[in-house]
């Protein structure tokens, strides 16, 4: 059994301390240390985008990454992206626009999505979808996830840019 | 929102109806809003939706229980092999490893269906496919787990390895089980001849004969397999397991346990997809109990997705021929269907889908000689099951593929052809399915007006083209699996109690579909309440009433009449309160609005709480059951309720495409998928289904297949199983052009796996009229459309098929049935 090394990890704004083995992935730790079960995990390698968190503002998997090497970087999972007792505009329009079915794929979906809008306010269809490509779903077809996240783009775009 | 339920996914491109022309969407959703449903047919966002969008949701994989263990499940090396002995003893005494099992602890066989139990939950004395368990294993972490198996010593004795369902069909050395038919390998046959079909064959001015060839098809559904189970010193064990059929897991853990049901509580936390994968019961789920009865500790078994691949039970790699005879106006004379059905290693659903892919295979149309040979083969692949329209897929492909061949060959418009042949409603099929309620008319109608295929056939430039086909699907298998004893097929139960807000509980397995929701839209509707006073307490079997589980697209037509009867129980006392509130009898009130009020007069009434709480001073909190029986459907003779349902689903849908000649890439543009469900319950789920639906079935025609070397899967990975990403959807429109069923709950049917069939074919045909090579070998990737595409020009060119020359009478919209 490897030495445990300690690792801090910053996690929706909150430090952690903890001591794991080096090989530790970082979805592992979220799911299982940490408690942030929102994160999914579809594949374990990197293809289905389940697992997508933020690391940095940037939509990383979280399953190919060494929980260790995330050290140091600001990590958003879908358990950070609204305030409590609050709804991002994408989270708003999954719910209402029938973008969620079975959930699984959901968090990496919404995590993706908030933050392309973040960059790309009033993004066009063909854009979101290409921005999602690395998401997978199985039970919408895409149709209502992208209908989502472009009446979120609209409801986004005006605000952004004032 | 609500809204119309015709809407289009895509911003641009899709050519609208001319004014001129009669809209039957619209109609349809006219006729619906004139019942007054405050609940029924609104889009209605998931009651869990919330959770879902948050990671709040709470999943198998996402339970800790204190103390759990991790559980793995060894997998063979073989495809096909003797097990000479396994050696666990060192394992055992590995620091960390709490227990190791092998099969012969447990060695019941089970199976989903009661009379081909050939699974066991380890592999006992022989190994039948690449990845059966033959140990399992619990310790404190997964690298434990792993250490222990390269402690575990297998000896095999590697026995003949079958691979192709035709040698299965033949006399064979050794068996894969001692059950199959015969000196074969074959699990099933079926035989069904109605009329004469070589007769009619003979008489029929043309006859068209296709051969289809499909790759096996994986749910591809997100969440991986996960079980939890814990034996609690008071003797009781809870399962806590991803699986779409929660009763069918509690009876198989009871039967290989050997446990009481009563003493097995399975709970069913959300559901990451099922897709007819989550439906048989699975020896990891009995692996899992068996270890948490063994250590005494809770014990969580969690998939990777190459387990997942390993365990399939996905689509049914396929073989068949589909002839059609047809007189010289186009009638539909004769079909003669031979399938040959890899089934892998288990029969799983086998029986089931060696009747579907016949029984299923003339609806939506009608014809009076009909015959089919089936076969499903043991092979040493791993297990074939359900999957999404079980039986209805390849078949249909065939079929419709047939149909526009004929279309073709006899120069008819492929719709004027269909709408020539359409079984009408009201209707006894020849082999005794009763057709009820039927729109296929309105289906095909509504989707060539809204296509612009009049405009389109034929007629776009080379490398684009039009195609058509429809679907048939059952609304709930009929005849339930266990029969004895007798019990109905779906029961909800409800208390309302103090806090005004109605539970209601019931054993349907909500798995993403939004099953929870319709539960809750119609006990709201029934009650005139709003639906957030509802909470759905699904699925633990402890509390909530059998319902046989999200298979054969039973659960809204059988659940939503269970609720509809527990709504309407609940509401005699209330309605008998309001009475004695207001001194007005009974049946003179109506629910609505939140409030209990004379019919004629609303403003006379009182709030459902008050009536709610003058209900209760007696009796305490309320409580009602409903529940759905089918009655008794099909004819006596041998396989006749196979296929039989209480109602069917219909569809027609065309889709465009576009087909390189250099690159030999289908670019799917639209599909315009006119559905009957009857009423839609909640249209933005329905829309969900068919979006979903097309989703899988163009993945499966384009470039979904698990691919074999000999009996080793090639594929077991989403890097190489390749589902299509958002960027290959194309744009879709749902046409939910369907009459009320009357027997559906407010007149719905399904929606679930229906979807499915026609997307494929309408994309074959489509491909045809672009290109003019028709291609039956799927999944249909770019190499075979180029390979295609040069036959093709070694026979003289590659150019459009011809349009139709028959003067076509462009059936009106309205009248002409
Ligand atoms: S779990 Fe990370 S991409 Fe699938
Ligand atoms: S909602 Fe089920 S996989 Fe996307």
């Amino acid at each position: 059994m490897p030495k445990k090394v300690p690792v801090r990890l910053r996690v929706n704004g909150e430090e952690h301390e903890l001591h794991l083995p080096p090989q530790r992935i970082l979805l592992d730790v979220l799911r299982e240390e940490l408690n942030l079960t929102g994160t999914k995990r579809g594949c374990d390698l990197g293809t289905c985008g389940c697992c997508t968190i933020l690391v940095d503002g940037e939509p990383r998997l979280s399953c190919l990454m060494l929980a260790k090497l995330a050290e140091g970087h600001q990590l958003t999972t879908v358990e950070g992206i609204s305030p409590a007792g609050a709804l991002h505009p994408v989270q708003k329009a999954f719910i209402d626009l029938g973008a969620t079915q079975c959930g699984f794929c959901t968090p990496g979906f919404i995590v993706t999505a908030v933050a392309f809008l973040r960059d790309h306010p009033g993004a066009t269809r063909d854009e979101i979808s290409r921005a999602l490509s690395g998401n997978l779903c199985r039970c919408t077809g895409y149709v209502k996830i992208l209908d989502a996240v472009e009446a979120a783009a609209r409801t986004l775009a005006p605000a952004q840019e004032r | 929102m609500a809204g119309t339920s015709s809407r289009k996914s895509g911003s641009a491109g899709t050519p609208t109806p001319s004014s001129t022309e009669t809209d039957l969407v619209k109609e349809a959703e006219a006729t619906r809003a004139s019942a007054g449903y405050h609940l029924i047919g609104k889009r209605t966002p998931l009651i869990d939706a919330a959770l879902k969008v948050t990671g709040r949701a709470e999943y198998t994989d996402d339970i800790k229980r204190p103390g759990m263990l991790v559980g793995r499940l060894l997998k063979s090396v073989h495809p096909h092999a003797r097990i000479r002995s396994i050696d666990v003893e060192e394992a055992r005494r590995h620091p960390g490893v709490a227990a190791v099992l092998t099969g012969d602890r447990y060695p019941t066989p089970f199976g989903v269906l009661p009379m081909t139990h050939d699974e066991t939950a380890l592999a006992v004395g022989r190994v039948r496919f690449l990845g059966e368990h033959v140990a399992a294993v619990a310790a404190v972490d997964e690298e434990t787990c792993e250490r222990a198996f390269e402690l575990i010593h297998v000896e095999y004795e590697p026995l003949p390895v079958y691979d192709d369902p035709k040698v299965s069909r033949e006399p064979v050395p050794v068996k894969i089980h001692d059950r199959a038919l015969r000196d074969t390998n074959l699990q099933k046959e079926v035989f069904q001849h109605f009329g004469d079909v070589p007769k009619a064959l003979e008489g029929a001015s043309q006859k068209v004969k296709l051969s289809g060839k499909y790759l096996g098809v994986s749910h591809g559904f997100t969440e991986p397999h996960c079980t939890i189970a814990e034996h609690t010193p008071d003797g009781r064990l809870t399962v806590w397991s991803a699986t779409q059929v929660p009763h069918y897991l509690h009876r198989s853990l009871s039967e290989v346990l050997g446990m009481p049901m009563h003493r097995i509580r399975v709970v069913k936390p959300e559901v990451g997809g099922g897709f007819g994968g989550k439906s048989d019961p699975f020896p990891h789920e009995i692996a899992c109990a068996a270890l948490a009865i063994e250590t005494g500790r809770p014990v969580k078994v969690l998939f990777d997705r190459e387990d997942v691949f390993y365990l399939n039970h996905g689509r049914h790699p396929t073989q068949n021929d589909v002839t059609v005879g047809v007189d010289a106006d186009g009638k539909f004379l004769a079909m003669d269907i031979d399938a040959l059905i890899d089934g892998g290693a288990w029969s799983s659903f086998g029986v089931v889908t060696t009747y579907y892919n016949g029984v299923l295979a003339m609806g939506p149309y009608r014809f009076d000689n009909f015959r089919y040979h089936g076969a499903r083969a043991y092979t040493n692949h791993p297990p074939s099951g359900a999957m999404r329209a079980h039986g209805g897929t390849n078949m249909r492909y065939t079929v419709e593929s047939v149909v526009d061949e004929i279309a073709a060959r006899m120069s008819f418009d492929p719709i004027e052809l269909r709408l020539q042949n359409f079984l009408p409603p009201n209707f006894k099929t020849i082999n005794e399915f009763r057709i009820t309620s039927n729109s296929v008319r309105q289906c095909i109608l509504a989707a060539r007006d809204r296509s612009g295929w009049e405009e389109k056939y034929r007629k776009l430039p080379y490398g684009r083209g039009i195609g058509v086909a429809c679907g048939f699907y059952i609304s709930g298998s009929n005849s339930p699996i266990h029969f004895t004893p007798v019990f109905p097929q779906c029961t909800v139960h409800l208390k309302a109690d103090m806090d005004a807000g109605v539970t209601i509980h019931c054993g349907a397995a909500d798995i993403g579909q939004g099953s929870k929701t319709v539960l809750a839209q119609v006990v709201a509707e029934v009650l005139g309440i709003r639906m957030d006073r509802c909470r759905v307490a699904a699925v633990d079997s402890d509390t909530a009433p059998v319902d046989l589980g999200s298979y054969s697209s039973r659960v809204t037509f059988m659940m939503g009449n269970a609720a509809k009867a527990a709504a309407e129980n609940l509401k005699v006392p209330l309605l008998q309160a309001a009475s004695e509130l207001l001194e007005v009898p009974p049946d003179r009130l109506e629910a609505s609005e939140e409030r209990i009020h004379v019919k004629e007069r609303p403003s006379q009434g009182v709030p459902f709480h008050e009536a709610l709480h003058k209900a209760m001073e007696t009796k305490g909190a309320l409580v009602a059951s409903g529940a759905y029986s089918t009655k008794p459907l099909g004819g006596t003779f041998k396989g006749a309720k196979a296929g039989t349902a209480p109602a069917y689903s219909f569809s027609a849908y065309v889709a465009q495409v576009d087909v390189d000649p250099e690159t030999g890439f289908v670019h799917v543009e639209n599909v315009w998928a006119a559905f009957d469900c009857g009423r839609p319950l909640n249209p933005l789920a329905v829309e969900g289904q068919i979006e979903g639906s097309i989703h899988m079935g163009l993945g499966q025609l384009l470039s979904e297949g698990l691919s074999y070397r000999g009996a080793r899967l090639m594929n077991p990975s989403l890097l190489d199983y390749k589902i299509l990403t958002p960027m290959q959807m194309p744009k879709v429109e749902c046409l939910l052009v369907g009459e009320d069923d009357p027997e559906g709950p407010f007149g719905a049917k399904e929606a679930g796996e229906g979807p499915l069939v026609a997307a494929l074919p309408a994309v074959g045909n489509a491909i045809y009229d672009a290109i003019g090579v028709r291609l039956m070998d799927l999944p249909i990737t770019p190499d075979k459309v180029l390979r295609a595409l040069e036959e093709q020009r070694k026979k003289g060119g590659a150019v459009k098929p011809p349009a139709p020359t028959r003067p076509s009478k462009r059936t009106p919209t309205h009248g002409g049935r």
